[in-house]
């Protein structure tokens, strides 16, 4: 059996266990990547170089002392707006084409520390903006299940590189269902944390009260195994939260999910939901019931508001977070230009692609005086509507089970010109971003055309416990994650 | 609410963000149509309701105020587009009599 095949926590115990060395797992990776990438082109920066020299530095040091962290010799991919010193970290942006961070993110600050290697950075929608990579100002990644089709979006290298065994597992960020979506696109899992739950020092700001960062995974048990890692208050994120980090591997181990409430809302089950995706998902939920759930309907009765709710906020938030972006200190500067000013507006029009700026254009119009009690206040308060629709459910249930997305994977270029309807296919993620709750992706099946489909479960606040505990029970029961594309 | 390119000439210049005859004609039709979908939000109702900022209820968190470890102004200045020994060089911003 080739490395590749091997997940996250097999091939840790390997590792550990001294049957295959960091150099061995390194070398493997690239020949993989070498291979497949060409086609599926989800980095954005590869780290060969790097990547060898500290798989080299590990095996000697591993020599003379055997003792080894989670994560140590364990070859990942991170998403490119995650900041990782000394090594480009573009957010496939024009803008930060040569951008070189001087500092790691908090979250890579601690896979370093456990010695993690990394492979490379992953392409993504421009700035995390986008349902499919196709914003990537260095051009889209593929589907490996279907080279015509997008990878989801905005986390579609992370979760194309994870499904195309180009890493044995990669870091996402998820604003509206950035690492779920894709995810679900790619027969992947993609979990997104509880708000707070993870740092997000470092990753570069597109929401900042939407944004987390997230495990793609090929298992729910690399996912709890990878949270791990990742999870935690850290003092430079001021929203992360002070709470202790439960054992999350310990979580899985409970296989039968008797006493587990989960409700099902109808508000998810409605006219442009995809047939096949309807059919998996419905067969889904009857599985759960088998391994003891019991079953709910339930209402949310503002799930028709998310869609608006977030494209007035997440585009407020985003157009004063990224007013950074000016040409002054860093990144991008237009040449040429005779004032301030002119620095100011020509670099900003030569930087950002075309979703980046209709998204600015969007917040400051949604933010400008006359507008903001209309369009920011309201928002702010059906949020608010949306929030307690939650605290109700979760009131009668433990769990919440939905689709993670309206479709399979959908064609490159197909929504492209038109930005509504790919506004759109975020509706079934967005909510769970609106109430910071806990939320994850898994596959539960396949379209008549041979595309993953993904199950999702939303949990309580810091109940992500609970969460891994149901998909992984789900997933043994079925096995969906072991089928992978035929990609070579 | 109809966006015209008026608007969004406007916006444009709020958000520091010079755009193309092209560019403006597709904003003003996308807006438009992207707002539109926004104020479905109308239908529901939010009297009493409190907008809110944040979900996890944090206020303002404080820390002490401790010198720490900084960038040194190399690594700070080392993304810089355009610099001069230890500064950033913009154009001049104050206009001559």
């Amino acid at each position: 059996m080739s490395l590749q095949k091997l997940g996250l926590v097999e091939l840790h115990k390997k590792f550990k266990a001294g049957e295959v060395t960091a150099t061995e797992i390194v070398r493997s990776y690239f020949l993989r990547i070498s291979q497949v990438e060409p086609k599926v082109k989800a980095f954005a920066t590869q780290a060969k170089e790097a990547a060898l020299v500290q798989a080299e530095g590990l095996d000697r040091k591993l020599k003379t002392w055997r003792k080894t962290n989670p994560l140590t010799g364990m070859p990942l991919a991170i998403k490119d707006n995650i900041c990782t010193e000394g090594v480009l970290t573009t957010c496939s942006s024009r803008m930060l084409q040569n951008f070189v961070p001087p500092y790691d993110a908090t979250v890579i600050a601690k896979l370093r520390a456990q010695e993690y290697i990394l492979l490379g950075k992953t392409n993504l929608d421009e700035f995390a903006m986008g349902s499919s990579t196709e914003n990537s100002a260095f051009g889209p990644s593929r589907n490996p299940w279907n080279l015509h089709c997008v990878p989801g979006g905005s986390s579609g290298g992370s979760a194309a590189a994870v499904a195309a065994e180009e890493c044995v597992a990669a870091l996402g960020s998820d604003t509206g269902g950035s690492i779920r979506q894709p995810a679900a696109f790619c027969g992947v899992v993609g979990l997104k944390p509880t708000y707070g739950r993870v740092s997000r020092y470092g990753l570069v700001a597109f929401a900042s009260s939407l944004d987390q960062i997230g495990p793609i995974t090929r298992d729910v048990a690399d996912a709890a195994f990878l949270l791990q890692a990742i999870a935690g208050h850290d003092p430079m994120d001021s929203t992360s939260v002070d709470r202790s980090v439960p054992d999350y591997m310990k979580a899985l181990q409970k296989r039968d999910l008797k006493a587990l409430k989960i409700g099902v809302p109808v508000e998810f089950f409605t006219e442009g939901l995809d047939p096949d995706v309807e059919q998996a998902v419905r067969v889904a939920i009857g599985e759960l019931k088998n391994l003891g759930a019991e079953i709910r309907e339930i209402h949310l009765p503002s799930t028709g508001a998310a869609v608006a709710v977030y494209y007035v906020i997440a585009t407020a938030e985003a157009s004063s977070n990224l007013a950074r972006f000016d040409g002054v200190k860093f990144g991008f500067r237009a040449k040429e230009t005779k004032d301030l000013l002119e620095l100011y507006m020509k670099t900003r029009q030569e930087g950002f692609g075309p979703e980046v700026k209709r998204r600015i254009m969007l917040g400051t119009y949604v933010l400008s005086a006359g507008y903001y009690d209309a369009y920011y206040g309201k928002a702010q308060a059906v949020r608010a509507l949306v929030c307690q629709d939650f605290a109700t459910a979760f009131k009668e249930v433990d769990l919440i089970v939905t689709p993670v997305t309206p479709t399979p994977a959908f064609r490159l270029g197909e929504k492209s010109e038109d930005p509504l309807q790919m506004y759109l296919s975020d509706i079934f993620t967005i909510s769970a971003n609106l109430a910071g709750l806990p939320a994850i992706a898994l596959p539960c099946g396949f379209s008549k055309t041979g595309l993953p489909i993904g199950l999702q479960l939303i949990g309580r606040a810091f109940e992500e416990e609970t969460m891994l505990r149901a998909a992984r029970a789900y997933e043994q029961a079925t096995q969906w994650h072991l089928k992978k594309p035929n990609i070579r | 609410m109809e966006i015209t390119q008026q608007d969004v000439e406007k916006v444009a210049q709020l958000a520091r963000l010079a755009v193309s005859a092209a560019e403006k004609e597709t904003f003003a039709k996308q807006l438009t149509q992207i707002l539109a979908h926004v104020d479905t939000l109308n239908q529901y109702d939010t009297a009493g309701i409190e907008p809110i900022a944040t979900v996890m209820g944090q206020v303002n968190v404080f820390r002490e105020d401790l010198v720490r470890p900084s960038l040194p102004s190399e690594m700070a200045l080392a993304n810089a587009p355009e610099r001069e020994a230890e500064g950033f060089v913009v154009p001049k911003i104050i206009e001559e009599r």
